[in-house]
């Protein structure tokens, strides 16, 4: 007699915890019942976010680089895992290195995007890249996991925490995800993902006052307009990237540019 | 005499005797009786028909008409910008670019003099300040951009860097010259044409720059200026022509022009209010740091959006500090703008006056205690002597919201923790002030303090090549610096 297997409940991650959707709703998708986030679990999700601000952006770059590579190396074993809920293996290969590649910006990109100003006067004055804090990521459609990979990943390099509305009809991607991320060191809250309807919880990201950037590549054009509306309540940066590419200027509008003076005399 | 007993034997002799007045000469400028809109290079008569005054803060006296543009008026202006745009200003070989720039940027230097007057009487600010800050940084950003216009791929490594096409850009009345060198100067380096509208208020200086451009040849439509009041700037934001959209001012207006622009894909930048926390430790350079708080908040008569309104003193040195600061009051001269000796000139508007005195009576309503030092205010014109709050409530309105004058609330702190959570306890996030000896506790302030821009041991420093813009509602983009020029630019990477 054969062994019946085990089934996975597909359930929502935040604070580093997998809890179901606080409204207890589920819908079915790709052949599974995955969690329905609500309104409030959006919410939750933003508060776990803000909470691991402080953790996530205060470790050394060096540090962050190093869990995300951690990220990588939990992917690569789950790597038949990832493949079966995707479009296939080419497309998990593409999304760990695209892991591989952001992990090295880690460390970079103060380099790269900072520097110090010759300002006309006596004082030593430098720019740095530092984490806006919150970003909320409406996740593409799809490819659904090198579209997710490709927009969380510039958050998470420049230092930032987030919360993201995975691919309403292709979510199974997002939770496998998840669960490579708990198991990578990454700190609780710093990777928050909601499934369920785009449509009924990125509004309240777009709205909410403790997020501080929505990036808006998966949204279709006819929801956009209204989550930018609702983006300007505490003037949130908002952004487009591509789904499939990788670059330094994908970080770029996720941190802020701080400057420094300081008199230089005796 | 009381006065005298009362500040202890320490405490310096006030100064009782009177300054000869030191009026810088008003003849230099003469203003025409109207200023038309500047469009296509001509000084055109506004469609509208509509004409506003343009006064002097300080004794409310008429100084010139200025067109009040309609709707149509902007869209003739976009028109013109987009047409010099394709004809030519685009295509232009880029150094011929920066030679244009270099060329306004020697004009604004000769003509520094005349325009600072121009500024002063427009805008009610000092003398000493139109010509030692405003003239000169306005004249150092056209000369700084114009060293980019040629080497942006130098800037942009394999990005291929681009003008966007037609700029609008909002600017306000607390630095006119100045705030429309760092929207020009970088469109037009970056190969962009522009519409600005100056602040309803302060018109002149923009209006003059328009001859700065017919001086300088440069092509005409690359700049065109529309003045008016608020609905003008609605209309330029409003119109269907604009590639980018540009505006420093009000986080009220900016989130508004935010809302406006949803779902149009046009590139924003936002410089909007702040509400900076000026941070006093026990171990700083006591005088220097008092002479950083006042020029934090009395500079400009606090019109300035980083201005560090919010003074965060450490408890142990709070009785002295303010102390020190008070008598420093005593020593400021408020008055008349083109004297050469004022240090605070005129509120620039009676609705901005109104402004600051509706909010400090709501701080002296909150229980808060308020100082100001004698000093007699001109009959006519708006004035308001520099104010101090202490004893203030992290929750009173006089800490919290943007009172953009020259009132400062003292707050104090135990613990350098205590300072950072305080400082940031606002939606507000443009520039914050660190005054310390000790170097380790600057920079671990200044990792801490989300603020756009962090002034360790000085405050309210600018420079054309250090980026200058907010975090959180503050805005968002930089102005200054290789950071600055993006806001300009796409990429075809």
């Amino acid at each position: 007699m054969s062994r019946l297997p085990v089934r996975k409940t597909y359930k929502l991650y935040i604070g580093g915890a997998f809890p179901r959707s606080e409204s207890g709703r589920t819908y079915e998708a790709e052949g599974q019942n995955v969690a329905r986030a609500s309104r409030k679990d959006a919410r939750d999700a933003v508060r776990a976010a803000r909470g691991a601000v402080a953790k996530w952006s205060g470790a050394t770059a060096y540090n962050r680089g190093q869990v995300l590579y951690r990220m990588a190396e939990m992917m690569e074993t789950r790597a038949a895992d990832l493949a079966a809920v995707c479009s296939g293996e080419a497309e998990v290969e593409r999304s760990i290195d695209r892991v591989v590649w952001y992990a090295g910006w880690a460390d970079k990109l103060a380099q790269v995007l900072g520097g110090a100003n010759p300002v006309a006067g006596p004082y030593f004055n430098f720019t740095i890249p530092e984490p806006t804090g919150v970003v909320a990521i409406v996740a593409p459609p799809e490819p659904a996991l090198e579209g997710l990979v490709s927009r969380l990943l510039p958050a998470l390099a420049g230092g930032n925490t987030a919360v993201v509305a995975a691919s309403h009809d292709h979510p199974l991607a997002a939770v496998e995800l998840a669960e490579a991320v708990a198991t990578s060191d990454m700190p609780g809250g710093v990777v928050n993902i909601l499934t369920g309807d785009p449509a009924e919880i990125a509004p309240v990201l777009a709205g909410h006052m403790d997020v501080n950037a929505l990036d808006l590549t998966g949204a279709d054009a006819d929801s956009a307009a209204e989550l930018e509306r609702l983006a300007a309540e505490n003037v949130k940066r908002v952004v487009r990237g591509s789904a499939t590419g990788q670059s330094v200027w994908e970080i770029e509008p996720l941190v802020e540019a701080k400057t420094v003076w300081h008199p230089i005399g005796v | 005499m009381s006065e005298i007993e009362h500040r202890g034997p320490a405490a310096p002799a006030p100064l009782e005797w009177e300054y000869a007045p030191a009026p810088e000469a008003r003849d230099i400028v003469s203003f025409r009786e109207r200023y038309g809109l500047y469009i296509g290079g001509e000084v055109v008569d506004p469609r509208s028909g509509d004409w506003f005054t343009t006064s002097s803060p300080a004794d409310e006296s008429p100084l010139a008409e200025v067109a009040q543009a309609s709707g149509e008026d902007v869209g003739l202006a976009v028109d013109a910008a987009r047409a010099a745009y394709e004809d030519g200003w685009s295509s232009l070989r880029p150094a011929e670019r920066a030679k244009y720039l270099f060329r306004i940027a020697r004009i604004l230097q000769e003509r520094s003099r005349e325009l600072a007057v121009a500024e002063s009487l427009d805008g009610g600010k000092p003398i000493k300040e139109s010509r030692d800050v405003d003239l000169p940084l306005a004249a150092a950003h056209f000369f700084y951009h114009a060293g980019w216009a040629d080497k942006l791929e130098y800037a942009f490594p394999n990005r291929n860097p681009r003008p966007l096409g037609v700029a609008g850009q909002i600017i306000p009345w607390n630095f006119p010259l100045l705030m429309l060198a760092w929207k020009v100067a970088p469109a037009l380096a970056c190969g962009n044409t522009v519409v600005l509208k100056p602040a309803e208020t302060t018109p002149l200086t923009a209006l003059m720059f328009a001859d700065v451009c017919r001086q300088a040849e440069l092509p005409a439509g690359v700049v065109n200026i529309v003045t008016g009041d608020g609905s003008t700037g609605a209309e330029l934001v409003r119109n269907e022509g604009l590639d980018k959209v540009a505006f420093t001012g009000s986080t009220e207006v900016g989130k508004a022009i935010q809302r406006e622009l949803a779902g149009r894909g046009i590139p924003l930048t936002l410089e909007l209010g702040g509400k900076a926390a000026n941070i006093v430790f026990d171990d700083c350079a006591l005088d220097q740091a008092v002479e950083g708080i006042v020029n934090g908040i009395y500079f400009n008569q606090g019109h300035v959006c980083c201005a560090g309104s919010r003074l965060l003193v450490q408890e142990s040195i709070a009785e002295p500090l303010i102390g020190k600061l008070k008598r420093r009051l005593q020593t400021l001269r408020v008055g008349d703008p083109l004297d050469k000796n004022t240090d605070v000139g005129a509120i620039n508007s009676r609705a901005q006056l109104e402004k600051i005195r509706e909010l400090v009576a709501s701080g002296e309503a909150d229980g808060a205690e308020i100082y100001q030092p004698p000093c007699v205010l001109p009959e006519r014109g708006y004035w308001f002597a520099p104010t101090v709050f202490v004893n203030v409530a992290q929750s009173s309105r006089i800490a919290t919201e943007e009172i953009f004058g020259p009132v400062l609330s003292v707050l104090t702190f135990r613990t350098p923790d205590e300072a950072v959570e305080k400082a940031n306890n606002t939606p507000y996030g443009l520039s914050a002030g660190v005054w310390t000896e000790k170097g380790s506790r600057i920079l671990w302030m200044a990792s801490r303090l989300r603020a756009g821009v962090v002034w360790a041991n000085t405050f309210n420093r600018f420079d054309p090549a250090s980026p200058f813009g907010g975090y959180k509602e503050s805005g968002f983009g930089r102005e200054g610096g290789r950071h600055g020029l993006e806001a300009y630019l796409r990429f075809d990477e």
